[in-house]
């Protein structure tokens, strides 16, 4: 395998974003990732598109091809990944083992998602189809619940507390708000958190991300040919996905994800680091639960301690280990096919030092995490400044 | 739930669900639970994802709770917090 850069990166608004369809989206982030690496439509040779449901939310099929044919990428190889919310994620890993593989000299990894043309009690109902329907979907858990029954037996089994999940969403609120592009750009204090309204108890409104539309895109290279569209390219260091059951009710311990656990594992090995050398990073708060139990598999914390980790500041911009300095899911927006990508977008403008009001301070590593449903499927990047 | 399934098990976890998806609107705010059947067969812990019984918000359940077995409706198991002893 050789190595690959991320050589572009491009991002739409992140939003409620009435007169967008989803093939405009795609395009536009495709586009802005392009003219980001100087690099014409004509040079792509394979594109690789995360999203979970445009069937369901928009109503049209095939849509790999779709959007590159209006992005003037023509006669290539088109597909469209589908991993639930890792979607994304898994587009990016399938594009990086084309390229490092020898396969591809540049290729496109983007995902997009047009989510709120639909009422919410639909909208909750395509997003359960991310978990077992035939047991889980049908004695009625949605998303938010599924995760709200890991968040209840974590606080049985480590003491976390409605304050330590709060925290998580005022911090990512707090970033969110220094971020131009993201869904919903305001500061909520920990009393507002606490008193949201109630979505799956103990989860409300505030520990819940945000149902978006938007898009991303990153254009991919050999490494050795980075430095003929830029002077600041990026490294990926390691790219690992695995996969685990669907349902949460086949799992030993719920209180954390084994395919985050292994892919974060596989990524460290490939790029011969461990947790502590992590700079900072963007993990899947999907819900405020997520990112705890995400930093403690991936070893940034002690198992169940991870509650005090976020309340305590220890992952906001000026702590040991910034997490979500883009305002993560929670406050950016969660357009689920995007979202994978739109964390490495995120990475690299940090590792180019252009994050302006959310910039982290040590920018050398960064690290990605983005979960499929309840952990069915994880994808785990890690990107490195130059060399 | 089949006939080879006990008829008594304990809350591993919980959550009363109040935003639901549009084919259970009616019939929120409700609770679920996943709930150890005590058994270990090769494929899984032996737990089962079920739908919580309750007339009232006591009758809600709690992490430990013992529960009983009430009916199978469409392939969803029904289960009532078991009479007698709770755990504090």
């Amino acid at each position: 395998m050789r190595p690959v850069a991320i050589i572009g990166i491009g991002k739409t608004a992140f939003g409620a974003l009435a007169d967008r369809d989803l093939r405009s989206l795609a395009v536009e982030a495709v586009g802005h990732a392009l003219s980001d690496a100087g690099m014409p439509p004509g040079a792509v040779e394979s594109f690789y598109l995360g999203n979970f449901a445009g069937p369901s939310f928009v109503g049209q099929n095939h849509l790999a091809p779709y959007v590159a044919a209006s992005a003037g990428l023509e006669g290539i190889p088109c597909t469209r990944f589908e991993n639930a919310c890792a979607s994304g994620g898994s587009a990016f890993f399938h594009a990086w083992q084309g390229v490092a593989a020898g396969i591809y000299e540049v290729a496109v990894a983007a995902g997009v998602e047009k989510m709120t043309s639909q009422p919410t009690p639909r909208v909750t109902e395509i997003l359960a189809g991310a978990g077992d329907m035939s047991t889980e979907g049908r004695a009625g858990a949605t998303f938010p619940a599924l995760f709200s029954m890991i968040a209840n037996r974590h606080m049985y089994q480590y003491g976390t507390t409605r304050e330590q999940l709060a925290s998580v969403a005022v911090k990512n609120h707090a970033n969110g708000a220094k971020n131009p592009l993201a869904h919903m750009r305001k500061v909520i204090t920990l009393e507002q958190a606490l008193a949201g309204k109630p979505v799956a108890d103990p989860l409300t409104v505030y520990d819940c991300s945000l149902v978006s539309d938007g898009a991303a895109a990153v254009i991919l290279v050999p490494f050795d040919r980075a430095r003929q569209f830029t002077s600041h390219p990026v490294r990926v260091l390691a790219s690992a996905q695995t996969s685990d059951h669907l349902a949460l009710d086949s799992k030993d311990d719920i209180t954390l994800f084994p395919s985050v656990k292994s892919a974060g594992q596989k990524a460290y090995t490939m790029a011969g680091l461990g947790p502590g050398d992590i700079d900072f990073a963007e993990l899947h708060d999907c819900f405020t639960i997520a990112e705890i139990v995400a930093s403690e598999d991936l070893g940034f914390v002690e198992k169940g301690m991870g509650g005090p980790f976020a309340a305590e500041g220890c992952s906001a911009i000026g702590g040991r280990l910034p997490i979500n300095a883009s305002g993560g899911l929670k406050s950016k927006g969660h357009p689920v096919g995007a979202t994978g990508v739109g964390q490495l977008c995120d990475l690299v403008q940090q590792l180019r030092g252009d994050a302006g009001d959310r910039q982290v301070k040590r920018h050398r590593i960064g690290l990605a995490q983005n979960l499929g449903g309840s952990g069915a499927t994880c994808v785990v990047t890690i990107l490195g400044k130059n060399a | 739930m089949d006939s080879a399934n006990p008829a008594e098990g304990v809350v591993y976890t919980e959550t009363t669900v109040y935003s639901p998806p549009q084919q259970y609107v009616a019939e929120a705010p409700y609770q679920i639970a996943i709930v150890d059947l005590g058994s270990s067969p090769p494929n899984g812990p032996g737990r089962i994802t079920v739908r919580i019984l309750a007339d009232s918000p006591a009758e809600r359940v709690r992490i430990g709770d013992r529960v009983s077995f009430v009916e199978n409706r469409d392939g969803v198991s029904y289960f009532r917090k078991a009479p007698g002893l709770t755990p504090a």
